[in-house]
């Protein structure tokens, strides 16, 4: 992967993409080989590393602004510091006025906006998202794909999503990762070079791609089911 | 955490209290008997009672409980964390708590109070042992559950060490902690009561039994019997205050 790309990983359920992510995060390690991050070798969670999960990553006991404060207090900023850019990043994301609430007292949606803040206000270079959307209503996880393609674009970072979904891993990877199930079939990238643009999902073009994916992944399905027989 | 553990409103506490007291004063009326006054005799007698040394032994009760209830809180919080944590730790702990767990504790107490003397100490040590179990598994579960994906984000953020304790474990258990306590109020102060009943010359139960059942004084057998529950009530009431301050969090809609 290079700097600046946005990668979109897909697969079936138990392929490992969840666990590929967590070795890119260095919150797993590699039984064999390794994982290099910007050049260096990954030995451990990397300060410009962003991790945003589908749910349960927010501290239930924590208020949303508590919440997006935590990764800054654990950098040691100081205080009026944290302040300010926990206050930027609400009025960003349009949450502001549910600083004082708990996890548990916001919608599926208002919480993967905290989520986003929470990683965005480290200010990463590589965000890594593991099916940050799937638990959304159908609008409101269109709107937060927008609104992650924009910051994603917007600043440069280089993404990972992981997902499930053939239309999210079009509308937001450049480049998409098919996995199998190793070692009956191999991994395969397609190239989405349309993808970044907030009006793609209306271009012939996305359609053309989300046929494709869907055709390689069943490709995958048929050799594991006639390998099995 | 069930509903019916929660604490009532005020007024609520109060209409529960005078419907109690006429309860009481019913019962008093249909046995019409001196062993059981009305509430109005008792009550009335309770400020004498405390000038002539009720209050000593009231203090003294709460101290044993007190001090029991923080001790348990302080060792078997952190233990049952780390029990919870640790998994090699936690393989060789778990059957040994499981054994051990439905050991009635209580019959330890002449163990205790030949290797602790006639103190204060075999007390302690007795309400504690009890209090050590309810507080070990209700933490050591509530460590154990933490959900992964919350380590990982959290450790995501930079967080590693104590400050993942900080952050994550002690606040995942501190409801663990504080609702076994207060739900072992009342089995801590029957223990109370029961150690306080020999071996002693101080405390409600010694003022309850001996210096008033024995003296077949039931007036004042009642104002013992009160301010012990009033210990009780008090100190359910201190550590659900404690919880609805400290972990806001669990009693939010959602």
């Amino acid at each position: 992967m290079e700097r600046g790309e946005s990668w979109a990983i897909i697969g079936p359920s138990g392929c490992g993409k969840t666990t590929l992510l967590y070795l890119l995060a260095g919150l797993r390690r590699p039984e064999r080989g390794q994982v290099f991050v910007a050049s260096k070798p990954l030995r451990g969670p990397r300060r410009a590393t962003g991790l945003i999960l589908q749910d349960y990553g927010l501290l239930p006991w924590a208020t949303a602004a508590e919440n997006i404060d935590l990764g800054l207090r654990l950098r040691g900023i100081d205080g009026r510091e944290r302040r300010r850019r926990v206050m930027e990043w609400m009025t960003h994301l349009g949450i502001a006025s549910l600083a004082g609430r708990y996890p548990a007292q916001l919608s599926g949606g208002q919480r993967q906006r905290v989520a986003i803040a929470r990683t965005l206000a480290l200010e990463p270079d590589l965000l890594l998202m593991d099916e940050p959307f799937s638990a959304l209503d159908a609008l409101t996880r269109e709107e937060l794909q927008g609104l992650a393609l924009e910051l994603a674009v917007g600043r440069g970072l280089t993404t990972v999503l992981v997902t499930h979904s053939i239309e999210e891993a079009v509308f937001l990877g450049r480049r998409i990762l098919v996995l199998g199930h190793p070692p009956v079939s191999a991994p395969d990238v397609i190239e989405n070079p349309g993808a970044g643009d907030s009006s793609y999902r209306a271009q012939p073009e996305f359609h053309r791609v989300v046929r494709e994916l869907r055709q390689r992944i069943q490709g995958t399905r048929a050799v594991v089911a006639s390998k099995g027989e | 955490m069930p509903r019916w553990l929660r604490l009532p409103t005020g007024t609520n506490i109060v209409l529960a209290g005078l419907a109690l007291l006429l309860l009481w004063q019913v019962g008093a009326w249909l046995v019409n008997s001196s062993i059981l006054p009305g509430p109005g005799g008792v009550l009335l007698a309770f400020p004498s009672e405390l000038r002539r040394g009720l209050m000593g032994h009231v203090m003294i009760s709460a101290y044993r409980v007190g001090v029991s209830i923080l001790l348990a809180g302080a060792v078997a919080a952190p233990l049952g964390m780390v029990m919870g944590l640790n998994r090699t730790l936690y393989t060789f702990t778990a059957p040994l708590v499981y054994v051990s767990y439905p050991i009635p504790k209580i019959v330890f107490l002449p163990l205790f109070l030949l290797f602790f003397g006639l103190g204060d100490m075999p007390k302690i040590a007795m309400i504690f042992l009890i209090l050590f179990f309810q507080v070990l598994l209700l933490v050591r579960d509530a460590a154990q559950n933490v959900r992964a994906e919350l380590v990982f984000s959290v450790r995501s953020l930079g967080a590693h060490g104590w400050q993942l304790l900080r952050y994550v474990y002690f606040p995942a258990s501190l409801p663990a902690l504080l609702s076994a306590l207060r739900v072992s109020t009342g089995t801590a102060i029957a223990v109370l009561f029961f150690v306080e009943s020999f071996g002693t010359s101080s405390g409600l139960g010694y003022y309850i039994l001996v210096e008033s059942w024995g003296r077949l004084d039931y007036t004042r057998m009642y104002v013992g019997v009160l301010s012990m529950a009033l210990l009780g009530l008090a100190t359910y009431y201190l550590l659900d205050f404690l919880e609805a301050r400290l972990c806001r969090w669990t009693r939010v809609g959602g």
